[in-house]
């Protein structure tokens, strides 16, 4: 069985459509990324799935019992908040510390236990991100965009990670990204979304669609493609954004 | 004991403290200030209200901040944002209970009293309300404390945990409302907010865990408490203001303090 399984879904905010018909199972032990533009209702999907946004049709089935870790976009905690990372890894549950450090050990920074939050890099903040979504030993790992802000280098030593923790743990992984020259390699499957999935399959498939690279070019691997690419594309259907399935 | 007013005044200046601190931190972590403030306004209408209905003022001041808190709520990300929104409601709340009071001309009110507390006639009734109220709110904040913690940090990740940040959202409403209608009498509908916020500033600089902030916040608000209630007897200066003035300037020596320790370090 699925461990989640998106039929069918929608997501209208006020009159606005952001996501039709959109479709996705994701298996134990694969990773699966969503690639698409700005707009296109990648975060969306992701909110939809951990419950803090209602689907306005379409069902989203998790497998009973389903331990998620979630890391957001963007964390950002108040310079009026004192907290130190082991205080912060411990968030919902009691915690103990060995396992504190197991975490930190898995996400790469394993030194990090008693520094503030405020002071780390934003490289090992992300990493300590990681570390508390991988606390519970989840089922799932969510990542928002998880490397926004990290220089390429770092970004990939983060994509690594993930696929350390995932031969390491197990763990199933549906990530969001820009950056599709480091995801792509470290990918099961993508999904190339914009308000419905365009097309998907093995990174070799989806990178030559046609649907993405009328999305993301055909330059580079994509990476520089994706800032000029147009919105306003239509795959020469009638409308500007949703067409059929992928075809 | 109780029968000395200074003894019940200092009880419930601590009473109202220790509820205050981590509230506090709420309020401050969250940027929350201006709501405390409006509610606190708000809370002069429900004066008046009660005094018109002949209720008691504690229900009547919660019932109005509550009201006032659910509209902000409500009415938040509609088009106006949060400070606009609450300026109109906090300021129109507060002059349509200016109003109100006038109205009621068969009673003698002292609207000072109001605005600036009067911690010196609080009466055995007055602490059983103040202490109850303030154990309600601690016990409120303990029962969520990782849950308001976690929605605090990031909304989504207290999606993923399986919490819902809008309830937490509504506990530290709830609890703003209990806190202001309690601490009326103490400290006055003008100087909630300070109670809240001061005690949680000062103590942000010695603190290195959420848990650590809420405590020293609490400490600081009940010497605040104490040593305000002396400097008022000693110097015969309004009760409640010293209250904050001792708070202000515990705030200002643990900065400074703070300050040149880092400049040293």
């Amino acid at each position: 069985m699925s461990l989640i399984s998106v039929k069918d879904l929608s997501v209208t905010y006020g009159a606005n459509t952001v996501l039709r018909h959109v479709s996705l199972d994701l298996d134990p032990g694969e990773i699966v990324t969503i690639v698409g533009p700005n707009g296109s209702g990648k975060t969306s999907l992701l909110r939809a799935i951990i419950g803090a946004t209602r689907p306005s049709s379409g069902e989203i089935t998790l497998k009973p019992g389903l331990k998620i870790g979630y890391v957001p976009q963007r964390l950002h905690i108040d310079q009026t908040l004192p907290i130190t990372v082991e205080r912060f890894l411990r968030l919902a549950d009691r915690i103990p510390r060995t396992a504190c450090k197991a975490a930190l050990e898995s996400a790469g920074v394993p030194d990090l236990l008693t520094r503030q939050m405020s002071q780390l890099s934003g490289g090992q903040f992300q990493r300590v991100l990681l570390a508390r979504a991988l606390i519970n030993k989840p089922d799932v790992l969510l990542l928002d965009e998880a490397t926004q802000g990290l220089d390429q280098r770092g970004s990939a030593a983060f994509y690594q990670q993930i696929e350390t923790v995932r031969r390491d743990t197990g763990c199933a992984v549906l990530m969001i990204s820009h950056e599709l020259h480091v995801v792509m390699s470290a990918s099961d499957r993508v999904i190339c979304l914009n308000g419905h999935v365009c097309c998907e399959g093995t990174p070799a498939v989806v990178a030559s669609a046609p649907e993405y690279r009328a999305l993301f070019g055909t330059g580079t691997g994509g990476a520089l493609a994706l800032y000029r690419h147009e919105h306003d594309h239509g795959h020469d259907h009638d409308h500007p954004q949703a067409h059929g399935e992928a075809d | 004991m109780l029968d000395d007013f200074m003894t019940r005044a200092t009880l419930a200046g601590i009473g109202v403290a220790l509820a205050a601190a981590p509230l506090g931190c709420f309020v401050v972590w969250r940027r929350m200030a201006y709501f405390g403030d409006a509610t606190a306004h708000a809370a002069i209408l429900g004066i008046a209200l009660s005094l018109a209905l002949q209720m008691s003022i504690f229900a009547g001041a919660m019932a109005v901040a509550l009201i006032m808190a659910f509209t902000v709520t409500l009415l938040a990300g509609r088009g106006y944002a949060m400070d606009t929104l609450l300026g109109v409601l906090a300021h129109s709340a507060l002059a349509f209970g200016l109003v109100a009071v006038s109205f009621l001309s068969g009673i003698r009110i002292d609207l000072m009293a109001y605005l600036f507390g009067d911690i010196l006639a609080v009466s055995r009734t007055d602490l059983v309300v103040i202490w109850g109220g303030a154990a309600l709110v601690v016990a409120l904040i303990l029962w969520r404390w990782s849950a308001l913690l976690t929605s605090t940090l990031n909304e989504e990740l207290a999606y993923a945990s399986g919490l819902n940040p809008k309830r937490e959202q509504l506990i530290l409403t709830l609890s703003l409302a209990i806190t202001v209608a309690v601490a009326i009498k103490v400290v006055g509908v003008l100087l909630i907010a300070a109670m809240l916020i001061i005690p949680a500033a000062a103590a942000r600089g010695l603190a290195r865990t959420p848990e650590s902030m809420a405590l020293i916040a609490a400490a600081i608000g009940a010497i605040s408490a104490v040593a305000g209630l002396q400097g008022a007897y000693v110097f015969d200066t309004p009760a409640g203001p010293s209250i904050v003035c001792v708070a202000a300037i515990l705030f200002a020596v643990l900065n400074l303090f703070g300050w040149r320790q880092r400049r040293s370090a």
